[in-house]
């Protein structure tokens, strides 16, 4: 076992896998910093994201038509686009009317409409899996020693980290994601501060559901396959990288992602991969364990 | 004290109708035949579904909705106790009735040694950590835990519970079985609910450090809590079993804890006849969804958001808390009409709080200040 070229894939691939967990996470984690809501619905952004890629480059061709880099390129903006609109929608329809009612309608609610969105899905493209097609990404395989990496292996890390990348200078570098940051720490003394509160939730239902919508694609291009109800165990795992991460912590969000992906990875390969899945959450109970708010809370004073 | 005629009356009248309704919903089965035929069977069928979920949703309203616990995994407890039926009957023939304590036993004992750790976290914490047990255990039942759980594929052939010798095969056999089992879940979690036990958690789900303060063993109460409700499960677990005869892990998966939180949290949290109604509603509006067949979870999640949205504290939110005097305060302060201060401790409603409140000042005010609390006691009754 002490195979160092099953190591280094192993690494690959966690990380890979890590870093669409953690574009996943970071929806969840900004709309909890927020709304202090689990928006149960976003795995389901998550699916639609692959969908709405599966129907631009399979069943409407652009791939066959454009050729691989101009429409990978086009569908990423067109399905960001997509989903951050179904995000948007989504708030005004099923959460904006319950931001000053108990906090657990809010959660009944985006249960409600996680089943609506994942039925809604069902209907529209079946309830088989649906392949993306091999020839839309070059089949390239580099080979260093015995160690093999695929092209879509790396593509795939590149375009969730650069995303990331481009997120952490929006929080930080701009003047709304100063306001996002605020409104995360304490909403009343944003408002107070003269923030738009409401701008804020709007910007990130927008941003969150885009970086979800994203990943669903992403992950539609790595694994080639993807099926209607993939959203709830991404989006499970996804949520448990935030919580990781100490929720509503953007860096924490991308830290605990790349963590999980990591784990997993090395779990499946030197444990057993039957019991993957039941690693994150036994690792989750462990940390929480010991850092009963994540790994990087928001320093937040609270009553118990 | 003439106050207190109509609020009796008022009172008399609701307990009248509860039984009548409870008479009629005995003869379910019999109704159902007369006016269904043939399919009768299976609408017996989802009678018993959703009695069986009533069960499993009552037990975790004592941790979600009294103790205040976001609890998601409760099918967790409920797999348990079907499984720990299902290899006592199978594997070492033991009678499903029997199998019921032992079923209790181990779903409380899973939930005391998995909460033991977790118990002190904030909400979502807790929310997404229960979320992970249920499918911790889904998992260890596909992977066949200690050659025991039969795989993927389950358990088959587990034999039909027998009641002083009589066999419960029937769907209405079930039915009465259930539902007894039902009625036994309401009256165990009323007297839980009023006890001191439950009085101490509702200070606590109201304001944990103040409890903490006044002495309450906060964690000790939560974890009983949980332990409490998860033993019911388990019990639940044993029907289940019995019922099915068949159980694989997929019966206990993470919706199923959804469906359960969903029932809870729609009907209003920490309201038994509200956990019921979500129950009715939950398990029963996809059956009568039918008619748009695949759109039916479409439609049935659409109605969760709009319900959510028009009564987000649930359709029969939790009454307020009332306080009833004790009686040597009542001769103290109450003067000479203590049948003016009960019913206002009694008074229902969402007006119960001030009528309780109203009792309390007008009694310390002075004796004849009964009065005062009879008007209290209308604004409750009629609210009721």
């Amino acid at each position: 076992m002490l195979d160092f070229d099953f190591f280094l894939q192993q690494l690959s691939n966690g990380l890979t896998r890590g870093s669409i967990y953690a574009l996943i996470a970071l929806g969840y984690t900004m709309v909890y910093g927020v709304m202090k809501l689990i928006n149960f619905a976003h795995g389901e952004l998550f699916t639609l994201g692959a969908y709405f890629g599966y129907a631009l480059l399979v069943t409407r061709g652009i791939g066959a038509s454009l050729g691989p880099p101009l429409a990978i390129g086009v569908t990423m903006i067109m399905v960001v686009g997509l989903t951050a609109l179904a995000g948007h929608l989504l708030e005004r329809v099923a959460y904006r009317p319950l931001r000053h009612s108990d906090r657990l309608a809010a959660v009944v609610s985006a249960l409600g409409a996680s089943i609506f969105l994942q039925n809604a899905i069902m209907l529209k493209w079946g309830a088989q899996y649906r392949a993306y097609g091999a020839d839309l990404l070059p089949n390239v395989v580099f080979h260093i020693g015995g160690f093999n990496l695929p092209l879509v292996r790396v593509l795939v890390f590149v375009m969730a980290v650069a995303v990331m990348a481009c997120l952490h200078l929006f929080i930080h570098r701009t003047r709304l994601g100063l306001a996002v940051r605020a409104a995360a720490i304490d909403q009343g003394a944003a408002k107070l501060m003269g923030i738009d509160v409401r701008r804020v939730i709007a910007v990130v239902f927008i941003i969150g559901p885009a970086l979800g919508g994203l990943a669903g694609l992403l992950v539609g291009l790595y694994y080639g396959q993807i099926n209607f109800n993939m959203g709830q165990l991404y989006g499970l795992k996804a949520f448990t990288a935030a919580i990781i991460g100490g929720i509503g912590n953007i860096t924490g969000a991308m830290v605990g992602g790349m963590l999980l992906g990591l784990l997993e990875a090395l779990g499946e390969g030197y444990v057993s991969s039957s019991w993957k899945d039941a690693l994150t959450f036994v690792v989750l109970i462990m940390i929480l364990v010991v850092r009963p708010t994540g790994l990087l809370p928001e320093r937040v004073a609270e009553k118990l | 004290m003439s106050a207190a005629i109509p609020q009796d009356g008022g009172r008399a009248g609701t307990l009248a109708l509860t039984a009548a309704g409870v008479v009629v919903f005995a003869f379910a089965p019999m109704i159902l035949r007369a006016a269904v035929g043939g399919t009768a069977p299976y609408w017996i069928d989802v009678l018993n579904t959703v009695g069986l979920y009533t069960m499993l949703a009552l037990s975790l309203n004592v941790i979600l909705g009294h103790a205040g616990m976001f609890h998601m995994g409760h099918a967790a407890f409920f797999a348990v106790g079907a499984y720990t039926t299902a290899i006592l009957n199978l594997t070492f023939g033991w009678s499903i009735i029997s199998t019921m304590p032992a079923a209790a036993l181990a779903a409380g004992l899973l939930a005391a040694v998995v909460a033991w750790p977790i118990i002190h976290l904030r909400g979502d914490y807790l929310l997404i950590v229960t979320i992970g047990i249920v499918e911790i255990v889904r998992i260890a039942l596909t992977n066949d835990v200690f050659g025991l759980t039969g795989g993927p594929n389950g358990l088959v052939g587990i034999a039909r519970p027998k009641i002083f010798g009589f066999p419960v095969v029937r769907p209405q056999h079930f039915f009465y079985f259930i539902w007894t089992m039902v009625a036994l879940s309401v009256l165990l979690f009323h007297w839980l609910e009023n006890s001191r036990f439950g009085r101490a958690l509702k200070f606590i789900k109201e304001d944990t450090l103040a409890a903490e303060n006044i002495g309450v063993n906060t964690t000790g109460h939560k974890l009983m809590a949980f332990v409490v409700g998860a033993a019911w499960a388990g019990v639940a677990g044993t029907i289940f079993a019995s019922r099915m005869r068949t159980i694989s892990p997929e019966s206990f998966n993470f919706s199923e804890s959804v469906l359960l939180f969903t029932i809870v949290i729609l009907g209003g949290k920490g309201n038994q006849k509200g956990v019921i109604l979500g129950s009715f509603l939950v398990m029963g509006l996809p059956e009568l969804f039918r008619s748009f067949q695949d759109k039916r979870l479409l439609v049935f999640g659409a109605a969760l958001v709009v319900m959510m949205i028009f009564r987000p504290e649930g359709l029969l939110p939790s009454r307020a808390s009332r306080f009833r005097l004790p009686a040597p305060w009542k001769e103290r302060y109450g003067g000479g009409s203590p049948p003016a201060g009960r019913p206002g401790a009694d008074g229902g409603g969402t007006g119960g709080h001030d009528a309780a409140g109203g009792n309390l000042a007008a009694g310390v005010n002075d004796a004849g200040g009964g009065n005062l609390a009879p008007g209290g006691d209308d604004a409750g009754g009629g609210a009721a």
